[in-house]
């Protein structure tokens, strides 16, 4: 038991380690932070001395080991673009992903299970039939579609909701949150339900299809020879077998949601992390973009360790063999 | 459940302040634009966004109106002191105040212009010719340089000045050095004389800056905006959508293709003007043999007759046109009209012409055309991209085949600023801040050497013209110099080392109580507006 | 794009000869859903006319020579102001034309789409099998690489091998290599599903008593096994390449909108889109409305065969 759970962390932490030097080693193709930093006067002794303060021209070993050792500690260095400390910004922008990610995730569990029962069990009602042909639809649109198709209809035709940004934000402590003014919750709407709408059709699919898989299995079928009422075999016993799988793929998903926040970010203009780590990409900015995937590798380890832990919880068979499902 | 009532309560109260501010008699202007400032260290970055966020809090000795013409600002006179040509005095306007109180002095002014000149500055550059700053007396300073400079007063527009106190005080002395740990008090914070002070600011989020009611100009500025909130919005759509739906007042960065769309909206006013700006195409005309095309053994862009012919191929009305929208004006040289030294004969275009350019590049030996490949920024100058693909096509047309590299801006200038440069055909944009010839010949003509040459990837170099740019940085007889320039025009438009395609037009969009004028240097000054009815 | 498409059941006919029987109850449920047969002639338009684009289209989008600006943002259906020249869908900034732009356009989607689904079959249906097959270390190395890839943001991985390959590749290489790049980049964000259901097939033909039969007559267990493993796991292999084929076109979609696609003088359907976007405001919507018709219309066909073809074959479905 311990003993899987220590391996679990070993290769978590194998895992960062990879992305964080894939990740290093793409920055030496990314651009050349030196001349954004220099304003267009800078002559060419100008940019050899900065390359020089700056460390780049070290080896990448050494420039990936110092690296390294800054990370351990949560130093991530100075913004190239801003002149701020990375770790700093990291927290500023963090409360806008996680509200965002978070909600869509609610989002997109709680009407995309309720769509895939109903979905399930009114098998072949024709309003099931337009519920699975949406959903398909939603999986045929790119997430940036979906964005540009709101904004026009909802900001700009009827003006219902702002176009971008966080609206108002109250801080507690360090934390900035939208859920505490109406015009928060109102720029929450368009961005959660792009970001969350390609999960939801995910997750309606889903369950409905193992939901039918649950109904048809023996012991529905003894349940219902029991004599077990109609509604109490689909919801107490069907949706409960149900709902491991669905769980924990969209712990998994997890992951997705905060990579798919990048373009959702950029289309509405969301002060979170994803679009830092776009601007970062413009403008060469290394250490913030370093410091970006070691959290989504942190994010993503975290996540699989999560989801390795309900798996022992679950199933007890899982203590000896690592990886099998 | 306390906590939350009390974050409810906490929260409530906010947005009651929040509205009371709104309802009173405050006039707010929302003001976005594609980039945030990247700080606000007065002399951390020398680019546009940041330089025009900067002017509202910070300002320098003189000022440039949005015309470009040259005003005083915190100095009242200035002028080379008689006898000594290495000598500049400025004469400091009297009783500025600082935001926090403190009256501007000469102190402020050493101060400024020597944080400017270190080595983490961003400034430096303009003031490479500068030996040392001095202070006479409480409103005079000195500033000497190392050999005569007749235009030195063209670069005080740029440095800012901070209060010394204030900076000595939060150990903002220096401005951010990127190896250290620690962030710059004066990232996020100012200390200047500007219209407006600093209230609070979320980088990539918003900016918002107060009305400074003991601001020195006040009479003579309609200054009418008492509260000013600068909104960085990338996405065009997303900045269009926000503009349409009455979320921001004030746009800046209008992508062309929604012009008309706004000018047909209702309540909107867009203004128009050309920028300091002008896009061409630069080329490899040294390199004994090019690595890009098919030709072996041969570099046929170091024929200027091949050069001639592409600047035949270009159909830049066409151009203008369509891709532009006619949002520019088309040009034959690399140089914006505001420049000291641009003339209407220069500034001619050659006719499109394909019949005779094919011709030319039959003469030089290429009957058949050859291939080559065409580096382009994707997110730089308006439709750059555009600008590229529509010339792929003119240059098709002579038979020249050209690949097209479109890449982000980072990249991109890398090409062009490596030594030797990595790429041998490319697009790129100039500015001229200085208004004078010789900042685009010292960046752009002048061969690679020193401080000089850094952005002319063309290779060329010619001693003549060399000495002759050199010699302009020393002259201070001021018709001699202006005939030299004309000189070097004429040769350089003959050679034609670049193929200038435009002048960037600038548009702005605003509500129609508004009336913004396009600022030439993309720079709009917000203490001149002065609402409309109501 | 990682969506857990949920892994199609293994258990199917078992094996060989009822292959055949089972193909027969596919067409017959084939011919029986008229949603499949709307969703297959659908594709099969589409991806006939991408292919035979060169014989259809009625200008040549990739040859730039021929292009006139002047041409530019003609209305569909209506001639062109100066020139006189109609456009079925209207052309863009550049004068191409919208429909021809849209036939080469999904030519390079599906080249794609199709050529990256092959990548990540191969290796996903080859690493299952050394899983399943040697076990052990090997084993749990394969399905843990798997595991994080299932969970790893498909588009951060093809960002990362996107941005590596730029590194490697000569610049003046670059645009012709660019469309590779991204098969390779789509492809390595995607095999893992082969692997796990491939796998999961494999452990349990190993344990059968022809494979120790094949051992013992000095046969080589592996081609034995393949024999057997590979028609078992035919069904649910089609299913999740065919809906990652519907995935692969929409993630080179995103990709391209995200500026790391193809390049504009070889536009694929979503580097048209990311063209399109701009004039969304403009008054110019058929740049984009057309492009993104066809690239959803594409999707939406393979989507709905790939959720019949998993019905289809999954008998307790029926």
């Amino acid at each position: 038991m311990l003993a899987y759970v220590v391996r679990s962390i070993m290769q978590g932490l194998i895992v960062m380690l990879a992305v964080a030097f894939i990740a290093f080693s793409m920055f030496r193709f990314v651009g050349d932070p030196v001349v954004n930093m220099l304003g267009q006067e800078a002559t060419l002794q100008d940019r050899a001395e900065l390359t020089e303060r700056l460390g780049l021209n070290d080896p990448v070993p050494l420039q990936f080991g110092r690296f390294l050792m800054n990370a351990v500690q949560f130093d991530f260095g100075i913004s190239y673009r801003q002149g701020r400390k990375v770790s700093s910004l990291i927290a500023e922008r963090l409360p806008a992903t996680v509200e965002l990610a978070v909600l869509s995730a609610i989002f997109a569990l709680v009407i995309g299970i309720g769509l895939g029962v109903f979905a399930a069990i009114r098998r072949d009602s024709w309003l099931a039939h337009v519920v699975m042909t949406v959903s398909l639809i939603g999986v045929s649109l790119p997430t940036f579609l979906i964005g540009i198709g709101l904004i026009y209809i909802f900001a700009v035709e009827l003006r219902w909701l702002p176009s971008f940004g966080r609206g108002e934000t109250v801080k507690i402590g360090w934390w900035s949150t939208g859920l505490l003014t109406t015009s928060g919750l109102k720029s929450l709407i368009m961005p959660v339900v792009t970001l969350g709408f390609l999960q939801l059709t995910l997750i309606m699919r889903l369950v409905r299809s193992e939901m039918l898989e649950v109904m048809r299995s023996d012991f529905v079928r003894f349940a219902r020879a029991r004599g077990v009422s109609e509604r109490n075999i689909e919801f107490r016993h069907a949706l409960r077998n149900t709902m491991i799988p669905v769980i924990t793929i969209a712990g998994l998903q997890l992951g997705g949601v905060i990579a798919f926040a990048i373009v959702t970010e950029t289309v509405f203009q969301w002060p979170g992390l994803g679009a830092l780590f776009v601007n970062a990409v413009q403008f060469v900015d290394i250490p913030v973009m370093s410091a970006y995937l070691f959290f989504v590798a942190a994010v993503f380890v975290l996540t699989s360790l999560m989801v390795d832990m309900i798996y022992l919880a679950l199933d007890p068979r899982l203590k000896s063999g690592p990886g099998a499902k | 459940m306390k906590p939350m009532k009390t974050l409810a309560v906490v929260g409530t109260l906010l947005a009651a302040t929040f509205l009371t501010t709104i309802s009173s008699e405050a006039r707010t202007l929302r003001w976005a634009r594609s980039g945030d400032a990247l700080t606000l260290d007065p002399h951390g970055q020398n680019e546009g966004p940041t330089t025009a966020l900067g002017q509202h809090i910070y300002e320098a000795l003189t000022e440039r109106d949005h015309t470009g013409k040259l005003g005083p600002s915190l100095a009242t006179s200035w002028g080379v002191v008689p006898g000594d040509p290495t000598t500049w005095e400025f004469k400091i306007r009297p009783d500025v105040r600082f935001h926090n109180g403190a009256t501007l002095t000469a102190d402020d002014v050493v101060f400024s212009y020597e944080r400017a000149m270190q080595p983490t500055s961003d400034f430096k550059g303009y003031l490479s010719s500068v030996e040392s700053v001095t202070k006479v007396d409480n409103l005079t300073v000195r500033i000497k340089t190392k050999g005569p400079n007749p235009l030195l007063v063209n670069s005080t527009t740029s440095i800012y000045i901070m209060n010394k106190a204030w900076a000595e005080a939060n150990n903002a002395t220096k401005a951010q050095d990127f190896k250290s740990k620690e962030e710059n008090f004066a990232v996020r914070n100012a200390m200047g004389t500007g219209p407006f002070t600093l209230v609070s600011r979320e980088a990539d989020v918003r900016t918002v800056m107060r009305r400074n009611e003991a601001y020195w100009a006040k009479s003579s500025v309609p200054l009418e905006v008492s509260e000013l909130v600068f909104v960085p919005i990338k996405a065009d759509a997303t900045r269009v959508a926000a503009l349409l739906s009455g979320e921001v007042d004030f746009v800046q960065d209008v992508p062309v293709q929604d012009i008309e769309r706004l000018k047909g909206a209702p309540n909107m006013r867009i203004t128009s003007g050309a920028e300091n700006r002008t896009i061409f195409f630069g080329m490899d005309v040294a390199s004994a043999d090019l690595k890009g095309d098919n030709v072996q053994g041969k570099n046929p862009f170091a024929d200027k007759r091949v050069r001639q012919a592409m600047n035949m191929a270009i159909n830049r009305t066409a151009i203008q046109r369509i891709v532009m929208r006619g949002e520019s004006v088309p040009t034959g040289v690399i140089m914006p009209p505001f420049v000291n030294g641009w003339t209407k004969e220069l500034d001619a275009a050659p006719p499109t012409d394909v019949a005779r350019a094919r011709a030319l590049l039959a003469e030089a030996g290429y009957p058949q055309g050859f291939s080559t490949t065409l580096h382009c920024p994707n997110d730089r100058y308006v439709n750059d991209e555009g600008i590229c693909q529509a010339a792929v096509g003119m240059f098709g047309q002579i038979g020249i085949r050209v690949n097209l590299v479109s890449q982000s801006k980072s990249i991109h200038f890398t090409l062009i600023q490596k030594n030797p440069p990595e790429t041998e055909f490319f697009l790129v944009g100039w500015g001229v801040p200085t208004y004078d010839s010789d900042y685009i010949f010292s960046f752009m003509y002048h061969s690679r050497q020193g401080s000089r040459g850094s952005w002319n990837a063309t290779g060329y170099a010619d001693k003549d013209v060399d000495a002759m740019i050199q010699s302009l940085s020393q002259e201070i007889d001021i018709p001699k110099r202006d005939a030299t320039i004309a000189k070097l025009w004429a040769k350089l438009k003959d050679e034609t080392i670049y193929l200038p395609i435009h002048h960037q037009a600038l548009s702005y969009a605003m509500k129609s109580n508004l009336d913004i004028p396009v600022d030439v240097a993309n720079s709009p000054k917000l203490k001149m507006v002065s609402f409309k009815g109501s | 794009m990682n969506q857990n498409v949920p892994p199609p059941p293994t258990t199917g006919a078992p094996a060989g000869r009822l292959a055949r029987a089972w193909d027969s109850d596919l067409a017959y449920s084939f011919r029986t859903s008229p949603v499949a047969v709307f969703a297959a002639v659908l594709a099969l338009v589409m991806v006939m006319s991408a292919i035979a684009a060169p014989l259809i289209a009625p200008y040549d989008p990739f040859d730039p020579a021929s292009l006139d600006l002047m041409d530019g943002f003609t209305r569909p259906m209506q001639p062109n102001e100066i020139s006189g020249k109609v456009f079925w869908l209207g052309s863009d900034g550049q004068g191409r034309d919208i429909f021809s732009a849209i036939l080469y356009g999904s030519r390079v989607s599906l080249l794609v789409g199709a050529a990256s689904v092959i990548f990540s079959l191969v290796l996903g249906v080859g690493l299952g099998l050394v899983a399943g097959y040697v076990g052990g270390r090997t084993e749990a190395l394969i399905m843990r690489v798997a595991d994080i890839q299932l969970s790893f943001p498909a588009i951060l991985v093809a960002l990362l091998v996107f941005g590596v390959a730029r590194g490697l590749i000569p610049p003046a290489a670059q645009e012709q290599a660019t469309l590779w790049v991204l098969v390779v980049a789509i492809g390595l964000s995607n095999w893992a599903q082969y692997a796990r259901t491939v796998r999961g097939s494999t452990l349990v033909e190993k344990n059968k008593v022809y494979v120790d039969a094949a051992r013992l007559i000095g046969l080589k267990a592996m081609p034995v096994m393949l024999r057997h493993v590979l028609p078992n796991v035919m069904g649910p292999v089609l299913v999740i390449a065919t809906i990652n084929l519907a995935l692969a076109i929409i993630e080179e979609a995103t990709l391209s909108f995200l500026g790391v696609g193809m390049p504009p003088t070889q536009p694929s359907l979503g580097t048209l889109i990311r063209f399109g976007q701009q004039f969304l405001f403009s008054g110019e919507w058929w740049i984009l409305f057309f492009p993104a018709l066809a690239l959803v219309l594409l999707a939406l066909a393979i989507n709905l065969l790939g959720d019949w073809l998993r019905d289809a074959l999954n008998p307790k479905l029926r």
